[in-house]
């Protein structure tokens, strides 16, 4: 992972501000500057900025919107100093967007700050979200992001997960089903994102060129425990 | 049963809908319930459905009494303040006698409030703001699978009764995701197919000799207070049909929590912690709060020494679990307020101090 700037789109509850704050992490254990850019001002909850003081223990920067109420109030806005990070070529950003086409849009007021930069833009797939649970959908969302933003997407990023109930034949599944959509648009599957504790089972059950693709181990951020208590129904 | 997927609350209980049937869905945007009338909008004409975005809430009531009254199944939602502005709408349905499916996708207020979860609705939903004698069952779901079978079962309560239902949920519930197993889709009620399913709706005369007439009105005080009794033996019924609780090892606790929806999340992540400490705890989950589950409350022993309300907001249910309690044990409130959250190391830190004063 030589690339500086890394940008996370996909359909709305897909996992991207999971994805991106784990990656904001793997990457600060190598690299000194890292800044995590929340573009998200479509959700009202869970979202990336609400970690702000946590991750900078970690040494990452958080930008997006800092008005001091947005978090209780709802203002589609953004800080000005989001785009400093873009343009620090020393710093590596991982830019965490909105879900689908309509969220992914403001990325176009950055376009100056990102289009000279080495990027990555990856398109995080759940195929347990009932909008891509097809390779047609799928590739649909991806179109619909692509037409928003004007960029391509350069990877596939599988996160097929149930949350707790997710099993490592989940991600399988999953890895399969992204390489149905590679054949189909020649998007390649960058990452697999699995659950810490699926990951040895996981890579286990990995054959071929499965093998060389990289394995995000997902530690749940934004989630809190609470939120998966198994009540009795 | 079809296969399990990945949801956010809102989709989910749009699906869930769709899925029971309802072709009408009637809203008004408002936070954090907008995913929920975008998926209808988007959903509901690809199923023959009608999607109608209203310019108010005050809308948004009277077009669902409409719909009801010519015999649709119809959902409309919103969230707190929204819902407060429904209540004139409300008490005029109950009179009617229009079913109707009310989801209040709940935030914290008053006023504006904040867009952040809150159960401080409870007085709004159970007592309501409507005038008049009037009741409309609250349903309380915890998790996104409960939500999603409450949802999909409450037309045909709303039907059989001929009254409003309601499904209270806070803003968490209706933004968290969720795997759920989506219900077997029914068959929407044809339109030809009304009158005889709902004798009482609006169809047109056709062939009979009198025509319905459905009013939220009554000419003198006899025909009145008839009405009112009437909707009282119903209410009736509904106390005795609908209240429903989940107890969990309520029989050994020596504290015993009652909460609903996330709150009731919380509560169970607070019990796994008391017990490493020593204390026994049990819940009193209820999935109803109108009618409230008075009986649930006759499981709890001699070893229980207090009932501790955990809520989001400043103790509105608490009233209710005083009532049921009839005096047996203390009770007791956890709460925040706000919109804010509060961690089960908090709670557990209160209960601790709690029982200590008990024990």
């Amino acid at each position: 992972m030589d690339k500086k700037v890394f940008i996370i789109g996909g359909h709305y509850g897909s996992g991207k501000t999971e994805v991106s704050l784990n990656l904001a992490l793997e990457n600060r254990a190598e690299r000194t500057k890292v800044a995590l850019i929340d573009l998200d001002i479509a959700n009202p909850y869970f979202r990336s900025r609400e970690k702000t003081e946590e991750f900078s223990k970690y040494g990452i920067d958080i930008f997006g919107n800092f008005f001091r109420d947005e978090v209780t109030l709802e203002i589609p806005a953004l800080a000005a100093n989001v785009r400093a990070p873009l343009e620090d070529p020393e710093t590596v950003s991982i830019v965490d967007l909105g879900g689908d086409g309509s969220g992914a849009k403001v990325l176009v007021q950055f376009m100056r700050a990102i289009e000279n930069r080495d990027f990555e833009f990856y398109c995080v797939i759940n195929r347990n979200r009932p909008e891509t649970d097809s390779p047609e959908k799928a590739i649909s969302m991806i179109s619909e992001i692509e037409a928003a933003t004007g960029l391509k997407i350069s990877g596939l990023v599988n996160n097929s997960h149930f949350l707790t109930e997710t099993t490592a034949d989940d991600i399988v599944a999953g890895a399969v089903f992204c390489r149905e959509i590679e054949k189909r648009n020649g998007i390649p599957l960058r990452i697999n994102c699995c659950p810490e504790r699926l990951t040895d089972d996981f890579s286990a059950k990995l054959s071929g060129a499965d093998r060389s693709v990289p394995i995000l181990p997902i530690r749940m951020i934004m989630r809190d425990a609470w939120l998966d208590q198994i009540l009795t129904l | 049963m079809t296969r399990k997927v990945l949801m956010k609350g809102n989709e989910a209980f749009g699906e869930a809908a769709i899925r029971a049937g309802c072709r009408f869905y009637v809203g008004y945007p408002i936070t954090p319930q907008n995913e929920l009338v975008e998926y209808m909008s988007r959903e509901l004409p690809e199923h023959g459905g009608t999607f109608i975005q209203s310019e108010s809430e005050l809308a948004t009531i009277n077009i669902a009494y409409g719909i009801g009254v010519a015999g649709g199944d119809c959902l409309i939602s919103s969230s707190s303040p929204g819902i407060a502005l429904m209540q004139e709408g409300f008490s005029f349905a109950c009179m009617a006698e229009v079913p109707i499916v009310i989801l209040n996708v709940s935030r914290s207020g008053p006023g504006i409030g904040g867009i952040q979860p809150g159960q401080s609705d409870y007085f709004q939903m159970t007592r309501g703001g409507g005038n008049g004698d009037y009741r409309i069952p609250v349903f309380t779901p915890a998790t996104m699978q409960e939500a999603v079978n409450t949802i999909y079962g409450s037309f045909e309560i709303a039907n059989r009764y001929r009254n409003p239902v309601s499904i209270m949920v806070d803003g968490m519930m209706g933004q968290m995701m969720e795997p759920v197993v989506l219900p077997e889709a029914k068959a929407p009620l044809a339109e030809e197919r009304i009158a005889a399913e709902k004798p009482w709706a609006l169809v047109g005369r056709g062939t009979k000799p009198t025509r319905n007439v459905i009013k939220a009105y009554a000419p003198n005080t006899t025909i009145l207070e008839t009405q009112v009794l009437r909707l009282f033996k119903k209410y009736e019924s509904m106390e005795a049909e609908l209240p429903e609780a989940v107890l969990t090892d309520v029989e050994d606790a020596e504290m015993v929590f009652v909460a609903y929806g996330s709150a009731a999340r919380i509560v169970a992540e607070v019990m796994t912690i008391l017990k490493e400490r020593g204390i026994r705890t049990g819940l009193i989950r209820p999935k109803t709060v109108w009618p409230f589950p008075n009986g649930a409350f006759d499981r709890l022993g001699e070893r229980t020494k207090i009932v501790v309300s955990v809520e989001l907001s400043m103790g509105q249910m608490i009233d209710d679990i005083e009532r049921a309690v009839r005096g047996r044990y203390p009770v007791r409130l956890i709460n925040r307020a706000g919109g804010i959250i509060p961690t089960s190391e908090e709670i557990s830190r209160i209960a601790e101090e709690m029982i200590g004063a008990y024990r």
